[in-house]
């Protein structure tokens, strides 16, 4: 018994910082809907803001004061971040925000390195809770009580925050409804600047907290975003008692599964949030969502039309001068060229279904890797020739996007993007921690092609007729009376059920489709590098493909190529650079602030405003 | 949409342009150098002066083959696929006549089958992992550190010296600490084959729940514990157990807990009584490894880390292989470097034809604290030539065709 | 008369608030029936459960005799029904045209078909259908930029793309000029009339109802009260109590609806 308690509050005492910065996503994304990729970026700056202070201020005073400062500080950063980055874009279309969160996560990672540099920070202890206290024999650290016992004084303060103060009153209306607060007269951007103030000083304090059981290193920011989405979602978007329960039932089972499967820590973590979802879609404490909430925002896009032959003859004449790259360019430049058509073809297959779909996937990584995988997999235990895998490797895809689609689909808006983030990282984590089968971390090398298509010139050639195979197969289906249906789908889900068209089973099939050509990609990518890792299952390569689509312009065909290209070659000059992260970040922040359409959305706009080209030739 | 695709046509043509000027100009010999940079600054920053002092010296010596040596640093962010990506770059951009570098073993595994594969000659500096030169060896790659085997065998000898029996482990799951704890078993239950292993945790590289894992290991009551976790795991793991008592009247182990790299940041929360590899640089009397030391503090007025002695070493290697080979053609490379004979600040390290791996040796010794940091006492140098397993046993293990 | 559409004993309730009690009606062949009522008097929820939108607490929905009670709106609208909504609802990123084709390339079950450009499937069907409501000159404009009334009249030829045999219009003129509004309808009862489609539409404009209805229900508090032909519904002195009785005139533009 005693041990068992003692591994209960270890798991409480995790809790506690868990609690802290989930809170704070919930509350940002309650009453903005924006869904705050940088939140993991305001934790990570509470830690070492909190370790910085805590060096000049001593003494167990000093200690929780710095903590507090911590959290007032990151607070601050928040509130800057809105009305610098957020304020400009509210008006953009749907989920548009997150690409700019991404770029402040990117700012955020190189001034933290500029200011406290790269190694990592051991927290101080805490003063005075060095020791342990024995529970029925069994030592527990003091500081993990004093975590225990701090968290739920945070939640009720929260509580009583939003039950009783003015303020809670208007962030529980904007909870519920947006219009109606901004129709009685409250000033809707200061109360999204209060709440981002009040969220990022949440993450800010969980950072400090977290300090003498941590301490505070760059990786912080995306080890804790997962495990904070699954907390919010689990719990509830917008509930804080739910993200209270979820980051407990987290910790707790996290705590217990390394004692008892070590080897399923994490899968375990996302079964769980697979369960509840597909029990309760909402989450354990969320609203179903109001219908109609996430539909398109702005304005719709133009009727767009397949290439006359003008602009065939134009795509053939690109096609062959890529085609002689060989002959002209360097070897790098054909392995430069490798790489940005497989990212064109995973950010088509995205686009596909978030432009024609209406449904923004997070998890879109899931294909890719899942489609490279499957390659390996094949190749490296069945001895499967390259050529058989380029087939069924898309195949095995499709057949994981049915799975995965069956749950999702159901969801819309963001309830949809979260679970299919959650089922990405479910994927992430079985092949993460099933070692035996995918080599986990040290991943799977040696996937090189058939002999024939070895060469990098062959390669280069093989990539261009795949990749812009598949590319303009997805450009087909959009033409196509499917890809009508599914634009039907999303355009008016009641007037496409009341003429006859399952708009679930479109989307559901959409889904699929995208499945396979990711997974198309991601087999071109394991056979381009030879190997592959679980690096392109996380988050950060959905998220990627989110960027390319956003950066290109959501409502044009050729935005996913454009943005793909544009963010391949700007990583690839970037890089080269000691803070390429604060530029590329930087850069990010300005295309979403100055063109919200996209890159070429918004170069459409223009050169039909200057005359360039007829309104009517904009597809 | 055609203007769009235009612009995108253009944007690819560029680039492709500007990629293809830059590769020519061979006035030196440029070796590419890969490493988690950002990622294991502790390591890198100490590794990469050890790199400039050699060249420094090797240059001012009239460099090799007549030719200045020049490093071309790239940081992978600690990740393999970014890694062959870039290793590909050095190569067909930068015109790089080898790749070196790597701290995390599957970053150097993911490398050394690019290598492999297309035929250019890796020296692996600093991964460990058993596989890189056996069970997943090939012709192109060599490693200069003394291997996860090797330090493995070492603390196994120092370890069945003690009565325990009953094990706990605790390592980074990936190649390097999986690689380190079953060749630490190996080892171990060879020389004490009544020593029973009663749990193994794995935490993910990085991503240790050091308080769980300690009331895991306590709940197996073990007599002895190995460590394998290094960097931030370490620190989170050595503080929950001191302050859970988890180390209290055991024997533990700790594969390159000694390092200063790894035992310096620790500060005064060091574990005693630790049996470590490690650098004890503050220790040398004399010898080269002094010279080493001494040459290392006057021109950067800091301590050296074992990065920097790995570093160096990797220059002077790299120098020695071109100019027995007498021209920098990979295979001329791959020749000159089976067999090389290299004098390091360690001693002379020979890099064996049958596996391509060094026989660098290693320190070994116990923790104590020592004015408010951890150091190691009582240590000795290992040579890492008696800690190999035999030939047969190597054949067995390498793939045949290379 | 044999009647395209029976409906029994249709009841609803939200909360124990009964929304549509007992309702008891059908539609003729060729009939244009409107369905009238004051604000909250049932006729979406009663419209929402013939198009299968909403589940009756009990009753039949008879199309020709078949049961459509439990089938979702579209295989409703497989079975011959077509709808128009008191909201336009069409594709606003979609041409004049496509609004059409993507209705007929529903009928003709191409949904997932992924070989022929959309553009050009049954197209001229799509034009001929749009020439039938005047559209025709716009089938290549956005249906985004349309004028409302153009909508309305998009909309009609979208519901009539599989020839259905019943056509429910939820307040068809609602958001119209008056002037229009006449014109629009004048247009629908052309056609159905020609099509011997039959129609079931609810209707704020009395004038409307007046000018072409066949027949008329009135609809309160979920239960008829009255059914018949346009002078007799006119004359009912219940039906002249509710809406005047209960504040609510014959020529109350309001256009909003509880469900």
């Amino acid at each position: 018994m005693g041990p068992f308690i003692a591994q209960f509050l270890t798991g409480l005492a995790n809790a506690a910082a868990l609690f802290l910065v989930a809170s704070g996503l919930s509350l940002i994304f309650g009453v903005t809907r924006i869904v705050n990729f940088a939140h993991g970026s305001f934790y990570m700056l509470g830690a070492f803001i909190g370790y910085t202070v805590m060096q000049l201020l001593p003494g167990a005073f000093g200690f929780w004061s710095s903590i507090l400062v911590a959290g007032l500080a990151v607070g601050l950063i928040g509130v800057i971040v809105e009305m610098l980055v957020l304020r400009p874009i509210y008006r953009a279309p749907e989920l548009f925000q997150l690409v700019a969160t991404f770029g402040v996560i990117l700012v955020i990672q190189d001034l933290a390195l500029i200011t406290w540099g790269a190694e990592d920070l051991l927290g101080p202890r805490a003063p005075g809770l060095k020791g342990v206290i024995r529970i029925l024999g069994e030592p527990v650290p003091k500081y993990d009580l004093a975590l225990i016992a701090i968290t739920p004084f945070i939640l009720f303060a929260l509580w009583y925050l939003i039950t009783k103060t003015r303020l809670g009153v208007l962030v529980r209306a904007a909870t519920q409804d947006r219009e109606m607060v901004a129709a009685l007269g409250v000033n809707q951007s200061w109360l999204f600047t209060g709440v981002f103030f009040l969220g990022a000083m949440l993450a800010g304090l969980g950072g400090a907290l977290q300090l003498p059981k941590g301490g505070a290193d760059l990786l912080m920011d995306f080890n804790i975003l997962a495990s904070i989405f699954v907390v919010v979602v689990i719990g509830g978007m917008g509930s804080l008692p739910g993200a209270f329960i979820a980051a407990v039932l987290i910790s707790v089972l996290n705590v217990f599964g390394v004692r008892y499967m070590p080897q399923s820590t994490l899968v375990l973590m996302y079964v769980v949030m697979a369960v509840v979802l597909i029990i309760k879609p909402y989450g354990l404490m969320g609203r179903k969502e109001v219908a109609g909430e996430h539909g398109q925002v702005g304005e719709p896009e133009q009727p767009f039309s397949p290439f006359g032959r003008r602009g065939r003859l134009i795509v053939a004449v690109l096609l062959i001068a890529l085609a002689t790259l060989p002959f002209l360019g360097s070897k790098f430049a054909m392995i430069l060229a490798i790489d940005i058509i497989i990212v064109c073809l995973f950010a088509a297959s995205l686009h596909f279904i978030l432009s024609l779909g209406g449904l923004v996937s997070f998890g879109h990584a899931a294909f890719f890797g899942g489609g490279a995988y499957a390659a390996a997999l094949m190749v490296h235990y069945a001895g499967s020739p390259m050529e058989l895998a380029f087939v069924l490797a898309p195949i095995i895809t499709g057949f994981l996007a049915i799975i995965i689609g069956w749950f999702c689909i159901r969801l819309t808006g963001v309830y949809f993007a979260m679970l299919t983030l959650a089922f990405s990282q479910l994927l992430w984590s079985l092949v993460f921690q099933w070692g035996e089968v995918t080599g986990g971390d040290d991943g799977m090398v040696s996937i090189w092609p058939s002999p024939w298509a070895s060469d990098t010139t062959v390669f280069f050639y093989l990539t261009m007729i795949i990749g812009f195979g598949g590319i303009l197969v997805l450009r087909h289906a959009a033409h196509s009376p499917f890809g009508y249906a599914l634009r039907a789908s999303r355009d008016s889900a009641g007037r496409a059920e009341a003429t006859g068209i399952n708009t679930k089973r479109v989307q559901f099939v959409a889904f699929t489709f995208a499945g396979a050509m990711a997974g198309l990609a991601g087999t071109l990518f394991v056979f381009s590098k030879g190997s592959i890792f679980p690096t392109e299952l996380e988050i950060g390569k959905s998220f990627d493909a989110l960027i390319m689509v956003f950066l290109g312009g959501v409502k044009t065909l050729a935005g996913p190529l454009v943005g793909a290209s544009a963010l391949s070659l700007m990583q690839d000059y970037l890089t080269r650079f000691e803070y390429w992260r604060l530029a590329l970040g930087l850069l990010i922040i300005a295309v979403v602030i100055i063109a919200p359409e996209g890159i070429a959305g918004t170069s459409q706009k223009l050169a039909a405003r200057w005359g360039i080209i007829r309104r009517d030739e904009v597809q | 949409m055609k203007l769009i695709t235009k612009i995108a046509g253009l944007a690819m043509a560029s680039a492709i342009g500007l990629s293809s000027v830059s590769a020519f100009a061979a006035e030196t010999i440029k070796i590419g150098e890969i490493n988690h940079y950002k990622r294991m600054a502790a390591f890198t920053t100490p590794y990469q002066n050890g790199i400039k002092l050699a060249l420094s010296e090797v240059n001012g010596a009239g460099g090799v083959l007549g030719k200045p040596l020049e490093f071309i640093y790239r940081d992978d962010q600690g990740k393999p696929g970014e890694a062959v990506k870039i290793a590909e770059e050095l190569i067909t951009r930068d015109g790089a006549v080898m790749i070196t570098g790597t701290i995390f073993s599957h970053v150097g595994l993911a490398i050394a089958s690019w290598a492999g594969q297309k035929k250019h000659v890796y020296l692996a500096a600093e991964p460990l992992a058993d596989a890189l030169v056996w069970a997943k060896g090939n012709k192109y790659t060599f490693r200069l550190r003394a291997s996860t085997h090797m330090q493995a065998s070492m603390l196994a000898e120092e370890a069945a010296k003690n009565p325990a029996v009953k094990y706990a482990t605790i390592a980074p799951n990936y190649a390097y600490g999986k690689d380190a704890v079953a060749a630490f078993e190996k080892a171990l239950k060879k020389l004490r084959p009544d020593v029973v292993f009663v749990t193994k945790q794995w935490p993910g590289l990085f991503k240790i729940d050091a308080g769980a894992e300690v009331q895991a290991i306590e709940a197996a009551k073990p007599d002895a514990i190995y460590n394998v976790t290094f960097g931030g795991d370490l620190a989170k793991f050595v503080r929950e157990g001191s302050t859970r008592g988890l180390f209290d009247n055991r024997l533990v182990l700790g594969l390159l807990t000694g390092e200063p790299e790894y035992i310096d940041p620790l500060k005064d929360e060091a574990p005693e009584n630790w049996i470590v590899t490690g650098y004890p640089w503050y220790d040398f009397k004399d010898g080269a490894n002094k010279t080493f030391v001494d040459a290392y503090m006057a021109k950067y007025s800091e301590r050296p880390g074992i990065g920097s002695l790995v570093g160096y070493m990797v220059v002077k290697t790299i120098a020695a292989g071109i100019t027995k080979a007498g021209s920098t053609d990979t295979e001329a490379l791959v020749k000159a470097f089976e067999g090389l004979d290299v004098a390091t600040p360690i001693g002379k390290i020979h890099f064996r034809e049958i596996d391509h791996q060094a026989t660098s040796g290693a320190f070994v010794g116990k923790t104590k604290l020592k004015d408010g940091k951890g150091i190691m006492v009582d240590w000795t140098f290992k040579d890492g030539a008696n800690y190999l397993p035999s030939d047969e046993e190597v054949k067995a293990m390498r793939p045949a065709s290379k | 008369m044999t009647s395209v559409l029976e409906v029994k004993e249709l009841s609803k309730s939200f909360g124990g608030n009964h929304a549509v009690n007992n309702v008891s009606f059908a539609v003729g062949a060729g009939e244009l029936l409107a369905l009238i009522g004051p604000n909250g008097a049932g006729k979406t929820t009663c419209f929402n459960m013939l198009m299968g939108q909403l589940a009756p607490d009990a009753g039949e929905v008879l199309l020709d005799g078949e049961n459509l009670v439990g089938l979702p709106p579209r295989a409703i609208w497989r079975k011959g029904v077509g709808r128009t909504f008191q909201i336009t609802a069409t594709y606003p990123s979609m041409t004049v045209v496509e609004n059409v084709q993507m209705a007929i390339m529903s009928d003709k079950k191409r949904l997932f078909s992924f070989l022929p450009y959309a553009r050009n499937l049954y197209r001229e069907e799509a034009v001929t259908l749009l020439d039938l409501v005047g559209m025709a000159e716009q089938a290549d404009r956005a249906a985004a930029i349309l004028a409302y009334g153009d909508l309305k009249r998009l909309e009609l030829a979208i519901a009539l793309a599989h020839k259905p045999r019943l056509l429910l219009m939820d307040e068809p003129t609602a958001g119209m000029a008056p002037s229009e509004r006449i014109k629009l309808m004048q247009l629908t009862a052309d056609i159905v009339a020609d099509k011997g489609i039959s129609v079931l539409f609810t209707e704020h404009d009395m004038d409307v109802v007046f000018a072409h209805a066949h027949r008329v229900m009135v609809l309160n508090r979920g239960e008829i009260i009255a059914n018949g032909s346009v002078d007799e519904v006119r004359d009912d002195p219940l039906v002249r109590e509710v809406y005047l009785g209960g504040g609510t005139v014959f020529a109350d533009k309001e256009e909003s609806e509880n469900a």
